[in-house]
Parts: C-alpha cells; sequence; structure tokens
C-alpha cells in the first residue's frame, strides 16, 4: 500500500457520475483523491496556494488603481519600445508572452516523451523549456532597468499615480522570482532524467524514495502554472 | 502496442481511453497522462492566436467595454487551455478536479468586496481630499 500510494497505478472505484461521485470520493474514511499519486495532488494544492497569493497582489493593484484620484500611467506607452524609428506598444512583454507560451509547449511534450521513457528527448525538451524560461527572466531584467532608468521607483514615477511602481514591482518581481524557481527545478529534474534515475529506481538524495517519471509532470504542473500567472498579469495589468 | 497495455486500457475510465495512443512503452509500470504529442501542438497554436488578439487589442487602442470584454475573454480562453489540457486537468478524477477548480473561483467574492471598497475609498478621497483651486 505504502508503494501504491506513491504511484498513478491504483485502479479507482467505479463511481456514479457527476456530483455523486464526487459525493462517493470524499464522503467516508478513505483516499479522496482515489487514483491521484501525493506528489502531483501536493504540487496542486501548493498551486492551488499560490493562486491565492497572487490573486492577493492583482487584488491590491486594482484597489489601490480604483481608488486613486490621480490618473494610472498609460501601460501601453509607459513599456513601448522605439525599434528603428517607430514606436512599437508593449512590444517587449508581447514577445516574453509568446516566450512563455512556447516553453509551455516544450513542456508539455517532454511529459509525453517522459511516459515513453525517452530520456534524451524528455531531457533535452526540459532544458528547452528552461532556456526559454531563462531568456524571459532576461528580458525581464532589461524591462525593470529601462523603467528604473527612466525613473520609476516603488513610491512614484514621472507620470501618474504612485502606486503604479509598488504594483509593477511586487507583481513581476513575485512572478519572475517564480519563473528562476521553476528553471532551477527544470534543470534538477532534467539532469535526474539524463541520468536515468527513473529507469534504474535510483532514490533520492533528500527523500531517498525511488523516483518516477511523473516528476517531469509534476515540474510540468509547476512551470504551467508560471505560464498561467503571465495570462493574467498580461491581461489584468500590461493590457487593462 | 504490447498485450499487457491493451489489458490495462481495457479496464481504464473512459476518459482515459486514449491515453495510451501515443506510446504504451510505459504503460506497464506508470499509468501517467498520455495523450497524442498533435493535442499540445495545437493548444500551442491556439494560444499564440488567443495571445496574438489580446496584443491586437492594445495596438489597435480598442477602448472602454469592448476592449475589456475582450481582454477577458482572450485571458480566460488562454487559461482554460493551459490548465484543461496542458496542465490535464480534463483528464483528472472529477473529485480532484472540483477540489482544486472551485476554490479559486471563490476569489472573485473578494474581488467584489474590494471593488465596493475602492470605490467606498475613491469616493472619500473625491470628498475631503480634492485639491483645493
Amino acid at each position: 500500500m505504502a508503494e501504491t500510494a506513491l504511484i498513478n497505478n491504483v485502479e479507482p472505484p467505479a463511481r456514479p457520475a457527476g456530483w455523486r461521485g464526487i459525493a462517493a470520493d470524499w464522503s467516508s474514511d478513505q483516499r479522496a483523491f482515489k487514483n491521484v499519486s501525493w506528489g502531483k495532488a501536493m504540487m496542486w494544492i501548493f498551486l492551488l496556494s499560490d493562486t491565492f497569493i497572487f490573486s492577493c497582489f492583482l487584488l491590491s493593484y486594482m484597489t489601490a488603481r480604483m481608488s486613486t484620484t490621480v490618473p494610472w500611467p498609460n501601460p501601453s506607452e509607459v513599456f513601448a519600445l522605439t525599434i528603428g524609428e517607430k514606436k512599437i506598444p508593449l512590444i517587449l512583454i508581447a514577445i516574453m508572452t509568446f516566450i512563455l507560451i512556447s516553453s509551455s509547449g516544450t513542456m508539455a511534450m517532454a511529459v509525453n516523451f517522459g511516459y515513453r521513457r525517452d530520456r534524451v528527448k524528455t531531457a533535452a525538451l526540459m532544458l528547452a523549456t528552461a532556456a526559454f524560461g531563462a531568456t524571459f527572466v532576461g528580458m525581464q531584467a532589461f524591462e525593470w532597468t529601462k523603467l528604473i532608468v527612466e525613473g520609476v521607483r516603488p513610491w512614484g514615477n514621472p507620470w501618474g499615480a504612485a502606486q503604479f511602481g509598488s504594483s509593477f514591482f511586487m507583481i513581476t518581481g513575485f512572478h519572475g522570482t517564480h519563473v528562476t524557481i521553476g528553471v532551477i527545478f527544470l534543470i534538477a529534474i532534467a539532469r535526474k532524467v539524463l541520468r536515468g534515475d527513473f529507469d534504474v529506481e535510483r532514490r533520492g538524495f533528500f527523500t531517498s524514495r525511488k523516483g518516477h517519471y511523473e516528476i517531469v509532470e509534476i515540474t510540468g504542473l509547476y512551470w504551467h502554472f508560471v505560464d498561467l500567472v503571465w495570462v493574467f498579469i498580461f491581461a489584468l495589468f500590461y493590457l487593462w | 502496442m504490447t498485450n499487457v497495455a491493451v489489458h490495462l486500457e481495457a479496464k481504464q475510465h473512459p476518459l482515459q481511453a486514449h491515453m495510451h495512443d501515443a506510446s504504451a512503452s510505459g504503460a506497464t509500470h506508470t499509468k501517467g497522462q498520455q495523450h497524442p504529442i498533435k493535442l499540445y501542438l495545437v493548444v500551442w497554436g491556439w494560444l499564440f492566436v488567443l495571445s496574438t488578439c489580446s496584443y491586437l487589442v492594445d495596438y489597435f487602442g480598442l477602448h472602454g467595454h469592448l476592449r475589456w470584454s475582450l481582454i477577458l475573454l482572450f485571458m480566460v480562453l488562454k487559461a482554460g487551455l493551459i490548465v484543461a489540457v496542458f496542465m490535464h486537468m480534463a483528464w483528472e478524477r472529477l473529485a480532484f478536479a472540483y477540489a482544486i477548480l472551485l476554490p479559486p473561483v471563490l476569489v472573485l467574492v473578494f474581488v467584489t468586496i474590494m471593488v465596493l471598497e475602492s470605490d467606498y475609498t475613491h469616493l472619500l478621497r473625491v470628498l475631503f481630499f480634492a485639491p483645493t483651486a
């Protein structure tokens, strides 16, 4: 039983469809999530808590922006870049968005090749994902530098409401931290994949437990979440 | 596909029936999420299209309710695709999916509270802190 709980191979009991099935799963003394492994469930629960953290940041940004009597700086102009002679609105943010979406695509395929036990392709796709992530963080550093040079501070900026700077640095900073941690996480797991840890069931350094290819999917969950948060930041902070 | 894999597949939940289409080499050991690569590529393509659309909203400088509704529409579609397909929530057990997906919806209550609160704060600022001419 101890081992079956570790991986996703328990046959779930038959349940009626819809709410009755949900009630049957949650009632009585049993594992509520049946065939969902603890690793995946815990990552999802962590992501749920992270969702609340980012919700609070976006909500405080919304509250600041709605309650201020000073005009909010126009993100379309603040984040415009002059390429050649032309001033293109939000172009850097658009490129960052596409990079992060691309990294999500390579991550999804890495999970697929992981379950096929294709070590080299899985590791290569994970490293490609990490490279996209590192590029994203690099572009964010460029963006921060540009804004700081232009005089944006957490307590003020040249264009309008003072809360613009604090919201911007808090939200994108926290997201960038998540991307950075994700890149480290990806490289660590890619190294294990490449070394064949999950084929020979080598025991983990910290946990002394046997690893499985499911860790690629769990890493993927974290990475897709980072992309998911960016979708909301892009829409609510940059486009609004 | 090996015989063992076929046997395993027969016992699976209907939603997960196509899981081993792509490959079954890992099926005897781990019944993970297996979906055709093509599905990921299609979703990837759609995410690009939707991102381009939301960027164009800004590029063409749409304003007012049209802008906000389009931004929210593209945002929800993108988020839905990522959670459902990339994060495999569409194939997870319903009891699990609801446990994870319902709590964030409650954030909308918080949003409502804070909208009312900021309207009130704004009103107070306009009434009492307006610059004296």
